[in-house]
């Protein structure tokens, strides 16, 4: 059997909690050679970043305790060696970059020092290390590298702090880079970016690159080989395309089947009055202008899609419209009236007629409210809804609406997961009996497959109470999925607005040509032609 | 930086004008200073001749004019008791309390940070658990109790230390041992606290894939972001000795502020005590600056 660059055989860990042990990986075993990209492939809580902690003895033992296995390293077995060999081997052979670059950089100390830093513990003198760090910051796209270097990680946005990481890594030409989800909370056109970038980087120096990811666009852009993970078993291992074409596992053919992006477009809904106009609307944080301008109609029942990157405007709109924050000007017409300049009483009434859904469920349901306690609420503060005799049975009702069961109701949000707690969210929303449900990321933060549940969740609440949407979102493939209509939006502007056909298939403004270029398929094949027609472009 | 400090300077100016109303009222409240100074026997005239002298003669609230037009100045009045200004008496007594204080947070500070990081390194280890277990008997002893309980075992039973005065370098290990005790315990525990948070955080998983060693990890990855809690327990804790450890210095008949504002109270040397106020409460204003000060040298995005 030939020597591989790193290779995982037979790894089992486990993690004692106080409920007794958890087995976070079983049996893994996957390698990687030189100047290769494997991908591991899992949604969360499928022990997909383990083996890479195990890697960087990054697990800490206990609660941790690696049951079985060898780590080997050019043959070598990591997890016989001591905590200074493998100190040694961290980052000068064997680098990592992470999901969340704010925080995995210290807020404190300059990006410059922090780089500098893996250079000098590895025996680099300073000097020498604060040239290379110039250096490294002016590969990795930094504009001003030597002003660059004395900032701090806060300075940054979010691309340019995964690329100060991806500096840090690659400072001494590591062998192996592994990447956690390095491009996870970024917007489309960064991650195309960053993605670009390691590639490029990997090229250059021959290293093998582990990529731990959740997409499956990043794995059809990025890995020639791709280990499919599930519940801390490796279920499926082969070539990307061979995987993506030929599935033989039935969990990785589900989780191909709910990749979004390859259903049918709508054909929109009928032509109509509007139910709600917005017209110029406008609002200023100070000097700074956060929309200049926006107007667009929401017809009834129909599913409106915002998109745009990071600060564009599209969270300011909804808190506009909902009147969390005040209207600098414009106006929003709805049922003949004007929703930015209502008394307060009026106001009141309108807010059971527009609800919001958001992203983090986690966060936004109180954790010390049972499930009943967080539906029955909205009754609690609009008393003429239901008479409280009959709130029980409607919660009831409203908790299988959304596919929950009645006796649910008595549970608190920490016991479910995060696909049943955005459905408790949207029952919560659901209990005023709006028109209007404005969902802000609504399925962002959910794995690929609960995200198509809860999309059908949301497509057949429309049809069955007659519900529009506003739908923000950044990924493009599930608003291709699930929206009537789309609008496109830039530095508080709306730059394109739509069908989702017209949008989709015959963009006409440059920014959004860019989005959807940038945005990640599925399919290997079609990413491979897509970069190929990118480098024609840039040749 | 420059509005930040005015806008301070305006805020705590107006807190100290509430003070010294509070005060100067309130002290009067103890009674006449004359009937402590003069004999019982004393004759009507030279109680009023007393009187006049010091300015007790006239209504309070012409008494509190005179107060603050003299204040105004930077004349804090004369002490009834010594003879000589106020301020100078006041000063003398802080020239102790601050070497007290400066000596007792130096040792508590650098004691508290090493132990509470390496107790926050292996949380539950046996050292954490002897760290933990001492330092809240420390935080919740009573400094009374324990200065009695030292001084009848080392300087009654043992007779290795003196009991009272500032004499010599054995004069002062007793006050300030027993002052150490309670914010060793308050510190260590909120260094503990804050560095098992900051060694959780995802850059120390960073600087662990990048091969930093342990040491380094603690003491430059992980404590200069717990340091920002901390200065704020060690401002409070060094406040509350420069604001006169009241019972301490009493006991170890140490001259410093606490000791002084017992005393003038009693003395009803109203001057001294309105003094002994200001100028602790101006310490007390410089420590928070230096505190605003050290956090925005700890964490670049703080900026005022």
């Amino acid at each position: 059997m030939a020597d591989h660059l790193l290779e995982v055989q037979d790894l089992s860990v486990t993690f004692h909690t106080v409920r007794g042990p958890v087995n976070a990986v079983r049996n893994v075993s996957w390698h990687l050679d030189r100047g290769e990209v494997l991908a591991i492939l899992g949604e969360s809580g499928s022990g997909k970043s383990v083996s890479a902690s195990a890697v960087m003895d990054l697990i800490d033992i206990p609660p941790g305790e690696i049951a079985s296995g060898r780590i080997l390293f050019e043959g070598r077995d990591l997890l016989t060696m001591s905590h200074d060999e493998r100190r040694r081997i961290n980052g000068k052979r064997i680098a990592m970059i992470f999901q969340d670059p704010l925080s995995h950089l210290n807020p404190v100390y300059s990006v410059g020092w922090q780089i500098e830093e893996t250079m000098v513990i590895h025996g680099t003198s300073r000097a020498d290390a604060q040239r290379e760090t110039v250096a490294l910051l002016r590969k990795v796209g930094i504009p001003d590298p030597e002003g660059a270097a004395v900032k701090y990680p806060h300075q940054f946005s979010g691309g340019q702090r995964q690329r100060l990481m991806i500096a840090m890594a690659l400072a001494l030409r590591p062998d192996v880079l592994i990447a956690d989800e390095p491009t996870t909370a970024l917007d489309v056109t960064v991650q195309a970016q960053i993605l670009g970038l390691l590639e490029q980087l990997q090229a250059e120096t021959g290293m093998g690159l582990l990529i731990i990811t959740h997409d499956l666009g990043v794995v059809a852009e990025m890995a020639d080989r791709v280990v499919v993970m599930n519940a801390g078993e490796i279920v499926e291992t082969g070539s990307a395309t061979d995987v993506y074409r030929n599935p033989q596992h039935p969990y990785t053919q589900k989780l191909i089947a709910a990749a979004p992006g390859q259903g049918d477009m709508s054909h929109g809904v009928p032509e109509q009055e509007p139910l709600l106009r917005l017209t110029g609307v406008k609002k200023n944080y100070g000097a700074f202008t956060a929309l200049n301008g926006i107007s667009f109609d929401l017809m009834a029942g129909e599913t409106l899609a915002v998109v745009g990157e990071s600060g564009s405007g599209k969270s300011t709109m909804a808190k506009v419209l909902l009147q969390l924050e005040e209207a600098s000007g414009g106006q929003a017409e709805y049922k003949g009236r004007d929703l930015l300049t209502l008394s307060p009483k009026e106001l009141f009434e309108m807010r059971r007629d527009i609800q919001m859904v958001f992203q983090d469920p986690t966060q936004s349901l109180n954790p010390r409210m049972s499930v009943y306690q967080l539906i029955s609420e909205a009754w609690v503060i609009h008393r003429d809804i239901l008479p409280k005799d009959r709130w029980k049975a409607r919660v009831a009702e409203l908790l299988e609406q959304v596919g929950l069961l009645a006796e649910h109701m008595h549970r608190y949000p920490h016991q479910f997961s995060g696909g049943q707690r955005q459905r408790i969210a949207i029952a919560r929303a659901l209990a005023l009996e709006p028109r209007i449900i404005v969902c802000d990321e609504a399925v962002s933060a959910l794995d690929v497959s609960i995200q198509a549940q809860v999309i059908e969740l949301l497509d057949k609440l429309r049809h069955e109470l007659g519900l529009s949407y506003i739908f923000i979102a950044h990924d493009l493939p599930v608003v291709r999925d699930f929206a009537d209509r789309v609008i496109v939006m830039q530095a508080g502007e709306i730059v394109e607005q739509g069908s989702v056909r017209q949008i989709f298939e015959a963009p006409r403004m440059r920014y959004t040509q860019d989005l959807l270029a940038a945005s990640l398929d599925p399919d290997p094949e079609v990413q491979a032609a897509r970069r190929n027609s990118r480098l024609e472009i840039a040749q | 930086m420059r509005s930040f400090l005015t806008k301070r300077a305006y805020a705590s100016l107006i807190s100290l004008l509430f003070l010294i109303v509070a005060v100067f009222f309130l002290s009067r409240l103890t009674g006449d200073p004359t009937n402590l100074y003069l004999p019982v026997d004393a004759s009507l005239d030279s109680r009023e001749r007393f009187r006049a002298l010091h300015g007790l003669d006239d209504p309070l609230i012409l008494q509190f004019g005179r107060y603050l037009a003299d204040l105004a100045v930077l004349d804090f009045g004369d002490s009834i008791r010594r003879s000589q200004p106020a301020l100078d008496v006041v000063l003398e007594a802080f020239k102790w309390t601050l070497a007290l204080a400066a000596i007792t947070m130096t040792i508590v500070t650098i004691t508290a940070i090493v132990i509470g990081s390496l107790a926050a390194f292996r949380v539950g280890g046996l050292f954490d658990r002897t760290a933990t277990f001492f330092s809240l008997i420390g935080a919740s002893a009573p400094d009374f109790w324990i200065a009695i309980v030292a001084i009848v075992l080392f300087s009654v039973n043992l007779g290795w230390l003196p009991t009272s005065g500032t004499g010599t370098v054995w004069h002062w290990i007793m006050p300030i041992g027993v002052l150490f005790i309670r914010p060793f315990g308050l510190i260590l525990q909120v260094v503990r606290g804050a560095m098992i948070t900051a060694l959780g955080s995802a850059y120390v998983k960073t600087a662990r894939a990048k091969g930093v060693a342990s040491r380094p990890i603690i003491f430059v990855h992980a404590l200069r972001n717990a340091m920002l809690p901390v200065i704020t327990v060690i401002g409070d804790q060094a406040a509350a000795i420069l604001n006169g450890a009241v019972v301490v210095e009493t006991i170890f008949g140490f001259p410093g502020v606490g000791k002084l504002m017992i005393d003038s109270i009693l003395q009803r040397d109203f001057a001294v005590v309105l003094a002994t106020i200001m100028v602790t409460a101006f310490a007390i204003f410089v420590m928070n600056l230096l505190i605003d000060l050290a956090y925005a040298v700890l964490d670049p995005r703080i900026r005022y």
